[in-house]
């Protein structure tokens, strides 16, 4: 049984199909991309996994290890391993990053049936991960993602997948307004996590990000279909040529 | 375990409103109505001395002469009160007065360990000083003897009235007088409790001082009033916390705050309202009208209001500062929750005479469900208020559709030297929030909770810690059930 099972998913929004079929295994350890033009239902896909509202499943399904992930509230996929990276992380105007982070830990830790964290362990665990992450110490006390520049968001995404220790985590247009040193600190982050229980979806409109985060397989998404399939080699065929070949595809 | 921790203790295990339950005790009850008789009888049961009485007269002469007109202006809509129809006294039967914390009735202290407040003095650590005033009588004083030592008073305003005249005489009525308005008329006839506290020159008072007031008797009235002395160059720090057991019916409470702050003193008072608020139909629930006022009547002399209000159907209340010394600074911080059918028309006044004075507002209103909240407010500059400062901010956070916020300032400047600046915000929590916190896990109330403690955080961090981290969750179990 594969970590994540998408079977024949159509997804619509306001009516108009999205996603019109989607097939993808993922198993536990693997990293697979997502690539395709703008339009091609990348982000549709990434909300329809973690639970976002008016996203209208039409058919198909969706399994994380076995279980129906479509029956599940977005808060309960969270618990169950599921992580997104927003390519637009939102503001929370008042709530420092450390309040957030914590809370966000003991709801996962209380579905794990463990105490809350205590404040002492929480701080030398945030500031182990924000070192590594090249993140300064005074974020922390700063309101969340209100003010950061985008690559502080981008890395306070990374910096959250790394406390909560997912199982599955979609990386959505994670490179989009990063510079090339930030791009690196944050792919680094995201190495880091990469283990055999793990899995990825990186979802990118370039394959630069692929340099960094070097994946198992390539999913060319066009249309709501995924076209082609195939090695790390496919993206870089795709930098070279781009996404028209399969446009046509399409309209054959 | 500590006074605070209790607290808390007694907060965390709370689901919807927890302080529902009565108290079984027998009471003494006056006879239901308000008539002269009633005043007399309510004046001869605190053994007021005559000057008391005749002002409790006074005041229900002028009540009856208005009898028919209850404030009207407010954005509040509730039926008729009928004055007739409720008790204007009633007390525990306790037999003669206790003598120490140890004869209070052991059913009066098992209900205030519910509450999670702390009557015995073992509880030393706590550093909080309690009155406690069950229906209409303080039924207990902690730590008066050590604070007597340092020359603070603190102690019931009917004790007050006996023991310290002088004082009470000289500042009772000089901030709220009892022709102000309907309410603290109709307080200052039949005013039953409440506390009193002076704090000497020069003294920082080394606890903070604590009112825990308590409704329990069904159709009962709360009127209470409260009078705080600051001396010059003295520093106090007053809380105030108030719950009611679940009636269908409504009960109405109308407290009269007095605070006097004198040259260089410092009084900072903090309420966390938590009145039964009405089931969600708008069933039964407070009617909270109170008058707090306080004169900064001192050169630099500060005041500031903090309150948290989630509880009560209706909530009227404008906490307010006449900043009469030079350089006298008066602060208002607030947050105000409603959710289901509650209703809250509360602001603040600012009302600038001396030089330099400065005033600061921020008003935070949160509404759920079909509730209507209203911040209302005044800020005047007179003309010999040579330099006077306002900052207002007012900020509304509406969850759901069903619900109102409304924002109504007034500002008065009749000095040309004068600053006010007034900001307001009404903004909703965006779906788009919501499953941001919700992909980390957090299930949609821990979500609203954390997005409306953010919201609220400016407030919340001016109240004192025991009270902040209570307020913090209260803020949480209010909104419950705000989001489906």
């Amino acid at each position: 049984m594969a970590l994540i099972e998408i079977s024949n998913l159509h997804v619509s929004v306001e009516g108009k199909e999205i996603l019109k079929g989607i097939d993808l295994f993922i198993n536990a350890g693997e990293v697979h991309a997502i690539m395709g033009p703008n339009g091609s239902g990348k982000s549709t896909l990434s909300y329809v996994l973690s639970g976002r509202e008016g996203y209208e499943v039409t058919q198909g399904s969706i399994s994380l290890s076995g279980e129906d992930l479509l029956a599940m509230e977005p808060d309960a996929r969270a618990r169950a391993g599921i992580f997104l990276a927003f390519q637009y992380p939102l503001e929370i105007p008042g709530v420092a990053t450390s309040t957030f982070l914590k809370t966000a830990l003991n709801a996962k830790r209380r579905a794990q049936g463990l105490d809350e964290i205590d404040a002492m362990e929480f701080l030398n665990l945030v500031k182990g991960k924000m070192k590594e992450l090249e993140i300064s110490t005074d974020m922390i006390k700063r309101p969340l993602n209100v003010g950061f520049s985008g690559g502080e968001k981008k890395r306070a995404e990374v910096l959250q997948m790394s406390l909560l220790e997912p199982q599955f985590a979609i990386l959505d247009e994670t490179d989009s307004g990063l510079d090339i040193d930030a791009l690196k600190v944050v792919s680094d982050g995201v190495n880091a996590l990469r283990g055999p229980e793990r899995s990825f979806l990186v979802i990118t409109h370039y394959q630069r990000l692929l340099n960094y985060i070097v994946p198992d397989f390539v999913h060319v998404l066009v249309g709501g279909r995924i076209v082609e399939s195939g090695g790390k080699e496919l993206a870089e065929m795709l930098e070279a040529e781009g996404y028209a070949r399969f446009e046509n595809t399409k309209a054959a | 375990m500590a006074a605070t921790q209790q607290t808390i203790a007694a907060v965390q295990e709370t689901e919807k409103y927890k302080y529902g339950w009565q108290t079984e005790i027998e009471s003494d009850l006056a006879p239901k109505g308000l008539s002269e008789d009633i005043v007399r009888f309510i004046s001869a049961k605190k053994e007021d001395p005559e000057w008391m009485l005749e002002w409790r007269l006074k005041a229900y002469k002028m009540w009856l002469t208005q009898a028919d007109q209850e404030p009207s202006w407010a954005k509040l809509d509730f039926p008729k009160i009928d004055y007739q129809d409720a008790y204007y006294y009633a007390a525990p039967k306790l037999g003669d007065a206790p003598e120490s914390l140890d004869e209070v009735d052991p059913k009066l202290r098992e209900t205030y360990d519910k509450l999670g407040i702390p009557l015995l003095e073992q509880e030393m650590l706590a550093g909080v000083a309690v009155d406690a005033v069950f229906d209409s009588v303080s039924v207990a004083t902690t730590y008066k003897k050590k604070l007597n030592e340092m020359g603070v008073i603190f102690c019931s305003i009917s004790e007050a009235i006996k023991e310290h005249p002088d004082l009470v005489k000289k500042y009772m009525g000089t901030v709220v007088p009892y022709s102000d308005n309907f309410f603290a008329t109709l307080n200052s006839a039949v005013f039953t409790d409440g506390s009193f506290v002076y704090i000497p020159k020069g003294l920082r008072c080394p606890m903070e001082l604590s009112t825990y007031f308590r409704i329990n008797e069904k159709n009962t009235g709360q009127f209470e009033r409260t009078l705080i002395i600051a001396d010059e160059g003295s520093h106090v720090s007053y809380l105030e916390g108030c719950t009611a057991p679940q009636r269908d019916e409504n009960q109405l409470h109308a407290a009269v705050v007095e605070l006097i702050a004198l040259d260089d003193a410092e009084i900072k008072y903090s309420t966390v309202q938590n009145w039964y608020p009405g089931d969600e139909n708008g069933k039964g629930g407070i009617y909270n009208f109170v008058t707090k006022r306080a004169a900064c009547r001192g050169k630099n002399s500060k005041v500031t209001w903090t309150q948290v209000e989630t509880g009560s159907a209706i909530t009227w209340k404008y906490p307010s500062c006449i900043l009469q010394g030079d350089n006298s600074v008066g602060e208002f911080y607030s947050v105000a929750i409603t959710n289901n059918h509650q209703q809250a028309d509360t602001g603040t006044k600012m009302i600038h005479l001396g030089k330099n004075t400065r005033s600061k507002i921020i008003a935070k209103g949160i509404s759920a469900g079909q509730s209507n909240s209203t911040y209302r407010g005044l800020v005047r500059i007179q003309p010999k208020a040579d330099g006077a400062r306002n900052f207002t901010q007012c900020d509304s956070l509406l969850i759901g559709n069903k619900c109102g916020a409304h924002t109504v300032p007034y500002i008065e400047s009749r000095n040309p030297t004068a600053l006010t600046e007034h900001e307001a915000t009404t903004s909703k929590i965006s779906d788009d929030q919501m499953f941001y916190c919700q992909q980390r896990g957090m299930n949609p109330e821990e979500a609203v909770s954390l997005i409306v403690n953010g919201f609220c955080k400016e407030v919340l961090q001016t109240l004192p810690m025991e009270f902040a981290v209570e307020a913090q969750k209260l803020v949480g179990i209010s909104l419950e059930g705000s989001v489906g």
